[in-house]
């Protein structure tokens, strides 16, 4: 390698093409804009061919409950990354939503096709109002703060007996058919990620980062901090109750294991294995992570040690997430140079 | 100049545990003032800012901007009307070009309701009207310097950029913490004119300042501070003049050294 008294180092260059598709002539040539598209669409098309491609229902529902985990991840990423809120209340949002999708479902007797999308957003709403004397609490004690509500949500069921107490609300109406059980939840991750992709980086999007960055300067601006942040916790919270009322309607069961905590945990070790700010890593941390979870199903709570041992490794040994480096690897090259 | 008066501190003290940063001070600034406030370190200038702006809670006293009362109002209300404030340490947008650190306060409810930026308005590119506020402020638009991160700036442009975020809001007064220390003599003499122009554009300015030549060309009135009391104020001539100043502030030396110094 290094012989005599040359000195080297490695240095990354961003790939000819990288440059060329950064700007308007990325239209100029087909290869160009296969270039771009070409990640974009091996996501796309890989989750919608992926529960053609897997044997049996089985691995057709936990690719289904692999794209609700993925709600929920890019659900934590964003409010994480871009806004700074380390949440634990992944379970929260998706026993809020879970529940009021079957309470509308069966009390009420609207569709899933009503249930879903309303038990997202009166979900976020209940959720924003609850976490708002939280907003101001910041890193580590935001994060303990949120992971008492599913706790405390369960209990109280529990306790009081209330929603079906500990046997939950069963007689859920299903989705009308198989393909829309298994399509819904992968079509709404996949529109919900590149919106969200779109999202921080509008004007809008640039707050919610100067939130996380600088609040102070954001105060002096005139802009209402709090208000900032509880739209981005609505935003987040109606992800996971989306999530929620789609696995109720999927089980035509809701009962307080979705107050679990694997709904918060494991959202957050996908995040860091799959690159934490970079939304997609997520989704590929969850397409990970859920299929060997599933596998380690019958030791129960003690897959919660399997995905910290995970979470630990990955920090040890690379840090950065898989997004991040697959990113790095497809944009730049490295190359020895004389210093 | 018209006599109205646009902000009013009354008694403001502040405490931090035993220390009283601030001990009941009062002032008024009118409209079109260029009002200075020096004093020693740690003499309760910055203090006095954050009181006024909202960005720490007095123990005591009132203040009153444009006739209302916002002494109790959070500090994004406050700039909000109007009253804006830079920091002394700077608190730019660091992972943002320059640019794009004013899309955030083009995009505060200020900026969208006063509007008439060129290009501006409810529907405008709020990066181009960021670049034109750039330029007004010093940064050369053909030059790379607007597009460069905020964390490469060198501190002349951060303050510049301190200046550019209170002036997205077009604001009624903008208070200046420390704008010209950090800087070269001749960044200085750059930022003087810019100062003059904002005073001719209607705009009330307060201005802490550790440089005092500077600040005396610019400003119409002084308030001295020290130990978190207000010595006194007036025109900079008197206060100049003045033995209590000379002897606090500036301590046995001649005032005429200090200035050359400064
Ligand atoms: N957050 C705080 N907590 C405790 N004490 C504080 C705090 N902020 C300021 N002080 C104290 O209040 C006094 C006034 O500080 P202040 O920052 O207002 O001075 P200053 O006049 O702006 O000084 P400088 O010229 O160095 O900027 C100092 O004694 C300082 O130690
Ligand atoms: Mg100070």
């Amino acid at each position: 390698m290094t012989e005599g008294m040359e000195q080297r180092r490695k240095e990354r260059v961003d790939r000819g093409i990288k440059v060329r598709t950064d700007s308007l002539y990325a239209l100029l040539s087909a290869g160009e804009i296969a270039y771009l598209a070409l990640p974009r669409l091996v996501l796309i098309l890989g989750l919608l061919l992926l529960p053609l491609v897997v044997p049996g229902m089985y691995w057709q529902r936990v690719i289904t409950i692999t794209c609700i985990y993925g709600l929920l991840a890019v659900s934590f990423d964003f409010l994480a990354h871009y806004v700074g809120l380390v949440s634990l209340g992944g379970a929260f949002f998706v026993g809020t939503g879970g529940y009021l999708a079957a309470i509308a479902n069966t009390q009420m007797g609207l569709s899933p096709w009503l249930t879903v999308p309303s038990a997202a957003l009166a979900g976020g709403v209940l959720c924003t109002l609850l976490l708002l004397p939280c907003l101001p609490l910041r890193g580590v004690y935001f994060a303990i703060i949120s992971l008492m509500y599913p706790l405390f949500s369960a209990r109280v069921i529990e306790a009081l007996d209330i929603l079906g107490g500990t046997d939950g609300i069963m007689g859920i109406d299903g989705f009308p058919n198989r393909i829309v059980e298994q399509y819904a939840p992968v079509v709404l991750l996949l529109l919900i990620l590149f919106g969200l992709r779109r999202l921080v980086t509008t004007d809008f999007g640039l707050v919610v980062r100067g939130v996380k960055d600088n609040d102070q300067a954001i105060r002096a601006s005139g802009i209402n901090v709090t208000y900032f942040k509880a739209v981005a916790v609505f935003v987040s919270a109606s992800m996971g109750c989306l999530g929620g009322a789609c696995l109720v309607h999927i089980y035509m069961w809701s009962g307080i294991s979705q107050f679990a905590l694997d709904f918060s945990i494991l959202p957050i070790a996908a995040t860091v294995i799959g690159g934490s700010g970079t939304l997609v890593g997520p989704v590929l941390g969850c397409l990970i992570l859920v299929p060997i979870s599933e596998m380690l199903r019958e030791f129960g709570t003690l897959r919660i040690v399997f995905y910290a041992l995970i979470l630990v490794a990955f920090i040890i040994f690379k840090s950065e997430g898989l997004m991040v480096w697959g990113r790095r690897k497809y944009h730049q090259f490295e190359r020895w140079t004389r210093i | 100049m018209s006599e109205e008066p646009i902000l009013i501190a009354e008694e403001m003290t502040k405490t931090f545990g035993g220390i009283i940063a601030l001990n009941r001070v009062s002032f008024t600034v009118n409209r079109g003032d260029v009002l200075g406030i020096i004093g020693p370190n740690g003499s309760g200038k910055t203090t006095t800012v954050n009181c006024l702006t909202g960005f720490v809670r007095k123990t005591s006293g009132r203040v009153y901007f444009l006739g209302t009362d916002i002494s109790k109002k959070p500090p994004h209300k406050i700039a909000d009307m109007g009253l804006t404030r830079t920091f002394q340490v700077m608190r730019p947008y660091y992972s943002l070009p320059a640019y794009k650190n004013l899309v955030i306060p083009l995009f505060s409810p200020r900026a969208r309701r006063t509007g008439g930026w060129r290009g501006g308005g409810r529907l405008g590119d709020r990066d181009t009207v960021g670049i034109d506020i750039l330029e007004e402020i010093g940064f050369e638009r053909d030059s790379y310097v607007p597009y460069k991160n905020a964390a490469t700036l060198p501190t002349g442009y951060l303050k510049r950029l301190e200046l550019a975020r209170c002036l997205a809001l077009k604001p009624e007064v903008i208070i200046c913490d420390e704008i010209f220390s950090g800087l070269s003599m001749s960044e200085i003499a750059s930022m003087v004119p810019l100062i003059e122009r904002l005073q001719m554009d209607g705009i009330t300015l307060i201005m802490i300042e550790h440089r005092l030549r500077e600040l005396f060309r610019v400003a119409n009135r002084v308030m001295v501070m020290n130990f978190g009391e207000k010595l006194m104020e007036g025109s900079p001539e008197k206060v100049m003049s003045d033995d209590k100043v000379k002897e606090a502030y500036f301590g046995s030396r001649d005032i005429e050294e200090v200035m050359t110094h400064a």
